[in-house]
């Protein structure tokens, strides 16, 4: 089967019955839980303070269940309704909103100290209409300045993702330092091709003093 | 589940919509209440971020007068058991958010906002 971002656009991929499906997938569950605590131990927050996050993508809440248990206030924005829906079921506690992240956020600079991401922005690959704000470097470009406007100075977003070659890659770094980010691509497992994860790890600020992380190997 | 804290963070996102575009106003909204686990050092770390009159007239609107006009010098236990309540424990479930600069209605329904633009608002 083809990647579901090649199939239709998210909001109408993930329907009332994929949404259930997707969430109620004992596999799934367990990939993104593992993904998420990844993200938040590459999110590095000083410990022992509690922040406010961004969810981006955040679907039915399988990644916001994770940030209540860890504590953390969040606010989680997705696109598509049967996902927020299946989200609302699962009472999780963050704020969630119905957004496109390809129009950008509104919100309010250093709203947030830090944003994650699970397998999310690869969506933003694919053009949806032929209007010129819907390719996707207008909607990357939308996308990764309003975040890095939205956080504070200094903290991390973190992305996992699935791009499906070099040159996306290379697409979503070079916008994101256009937009301000320092960072980078950490690879865990790269030579598994089962536990293979690609996680974007971005940089508002810190005065170049942050490293990207290294990435996971088998030992 | 737009809960205070979220709206004092939101300003209107559609092109050209730069200046005049916050605090969004709150239009025909119905509300509930859920306790929230209380964090006083969530607090203290997070007031500095906070539009206090934005807060306090948005608490106002809503039916909640506790806060006072200007954040207190002393943080005790009293005023930020209070601020918990306003940021976390008031939830809109239905009603609107509107632009106070162009006008742009952000629909609230069941809880979720709707934050779409059409494509000539896209910047
Ligand atoms: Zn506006």
């Amino acid at each position: 089967m083809s990647r579901p971002e090649f199939q239709a656009p998210p909001e109408i991929y993930y329907g009332d019955t994929e949404a259930k499906k997707y969430t109620n997938n004992s596999r799934i569950q367990q990939i993104q839980a593992d993904m998420t605590y990844r993200a938040l131990e590459l999110l590095s927050l000083p410990s022992d303070q509690p922040a406010l996050l961004l969810d981006i993508g955040c679907g039915s809440g399988l990644s916001g269940e994770i940030l209540d248990e860890e504590g953390y206030n969040w606010v989680g924005v997705d696109i598509a309704p049967s996902m927020l829906e299946v989200a609302l079921e699962r009472e999780v506690e963050g704020d969630l909103f119905l957004q496109d992240i390809g129009q950008g956020f509104g919100f309010r600079p250093g709203s947030f100290d830090g944003a994650i991401s699970i397998s999310v922005i690869q969506w933003l690959l694919n053009a949806e209409t032929s209007h010129p704000t819907s390719s996707p470097p207008h909607r990357l470009t939308r996308f990764f300045t309003t975040l890095h406007a939205a956080l504070r100075n200094p903290s991390r977003a973190i992305f996992q993702f699935y791009p499906t070659s070099d040159d996306q890659v290379q697409l979503i770094t070079s916008i994101a330092q256009k937009a301000g980010f320092g960072g980078g691509v950490v690879v865990d497992y790269p030579n598994s091709n089962k536990a293979r994860k690609v996680f974007l790890c971005l940089f508002v600020g810190g005065g170049g003093g942050q490293q990207v992380p290294k990435g996971l190997e088998v030992d | 589940m737009v809960r205070l804290i979220t709206h004092n963070l939101l300003a209107c996102h559609a092109k050209g919509c730069t200046s005049n575009n916050f605090p969004l106003q709150l239009k025909d909204v119905q509300v509930e209440l859920r306790d929230a686990e209380y964090n006083a050092d969530f607090l203290r770390g997070f007031i500095s971020r906070i539009e206090w009159p934005a807060l306090v007239d948005a608490a106002r609107q809503l039916g909640d007068t506790s806060l006072p006009n200007e954040p207190p010098e002393m943080m005790d236990d009293d005023f930020l058991q209070k601020l918990h309540h306003v940021l976390l424990e008031i939830h809109i479930e239905e009603g609107a958010m509107i632009c106070p600069n162009c006008a742009h209605v952000y629909p609230i329904s069941n809880g979720i906002p709707n934050m779409l633009l059409a494509e000539h608002e896209i910047g």
